[in-house]
């Protein structure tokens, strides 16, 4: 299936059924890591229940340097 | 101590962590300059790399609080997004809102910066709203409820100093909670300045990061927050237009 993952269409094995399966996916689960999926922003402990679909909008975003 | 919200800070140092010249360098500098408080972005990751190292996985999260910004955003609606973005992480509540109006100057946008605070009071933040010197403004973002207003000394990473003492003098005086001085300070003696004006404290990032020696400047740094700060505590002596005398004038034998 294709996702668009933070603005990029990306093809996903159809084996990634939810949240938490594209974070290990990408290797991410061990990351601090916060997921926006189709618009709404999850919380962690909803990445294991929340369901991907074709055509998902992901937002993967981190904490990096800033003042 | 600095209280912000219902946390209690010892250090009055909130240091950036932006523009380090490496990772090993960047956590002598926060451990020397002994802040408690480190201010991040958030930001897009690049999923193809997810190896690339990050200063957050360097630290001991339960040493430091997180301060996110949300640099970046230019509208209220963006700053909530970014905001409710780094509160997901399950890491922090604290946010420092940051809309900026103009790209030349980096100079905050006062009612994207109004809009977005109140937002974020609303939805339970610690709501610390970089803004610029506007001693009105700063009154504005106290009685929406904002924890701590951080007015800008001078534009962002210019190192230009405190350019107005006198309206961070007004706004310090008026405000009933505390006044974080961020933005524009480039030397020790800015932040002394600063601290002398009784700042609660100052928010660095470039002014360390982006000095020759990092680390011997965030010891510096943390030397003029307490020196500025404990002379703002003695009270200093009035000015006056000519010398009064220091040795006794009476019993000199010479006259």
């Amino acid at each position: 299936m294709e996702l668009v993952i933070n603005g990029d269409k990306i093809e996903i094995p159809n084996t990634v059924e939810t949240v938490s399966h594209l974070l290990q996916h990408f290797e991410l689960e061990q990351k601090v890591i916060i997921v926006e999926w189709n618009k709404t922003i999850l919380e962690k402990d909803s990445h294991q229940g929340t369901k991907i679909c074709d055509g998902d909008r992901v937002e993967l975003v981190h904490f990096v340097g800033g003042g | 101590m600095l209280k912000i919200g219902s946390y209690e800070f010892t250090s009055r140092i909130l240091l950036g962590t932006g523009k380090y010249p490496d990772f090993d360098v960047q956590q002598e500098a926060v451990e020397v300059s002994g802040t408690e408080i480190l201010t991040f972005s958030v930001r897009r990751m690049n999923v193809f790399e997810p190896s690339q190292p990050n200063f957050l996985e360097k630290l001991d999260l339960n040493k430091y609080f997180l301060l996110p910004n949300t640099a970046g955003a230019k509208t209220a609606a963006e700053a909530v997004r970014i905001a409710k973005l780094a509160k997901a992480s399950g890491l922090c509540d604290m946010i420092k809102v940051e809309v900026i109006g103009c790209q030349k100057t980096l100079l905050p946008d006062p009612i994207e910066t109004l809009k977005a605070s109140e937002e974020l009071l609303k939805e339970g933040f610690v709501v610390l709203p970089y803004t610029s010197d506007d001693v009105l403004l700063a009154k504005r973002l106290e009685e929406l409820g904002c924890h701590a207003i951080m007015p800008g000394a001078s534009p962002i990473g210019s190192g230009q100093g405190i350019i107005n003492p006198l309206n961070l003098s007004f706004i310090i005086e008026q405000s009933n909670v505390p006044v974080i001085i961020d933005a524009g300070i480039g030397t020790p003696s800015d932040v002394a300045i600063a601290m002398e004006l009784g700042a609660d404290g100052v928010l660095l990032n470039t002014a360390v990061s982006g000095a020759n020696d990092p680390v011997k400047m965030a010891k510096a740094m943390k030397l003029a927050v307490e020196a500025g700060r404990l002379g703002f505590e003695a009270g200093r002596i009035p000015k006056k237009r000519y010398a009064t005398a220091s040795s006794p004038t009476e019993g000199m034998s010479i006259s």
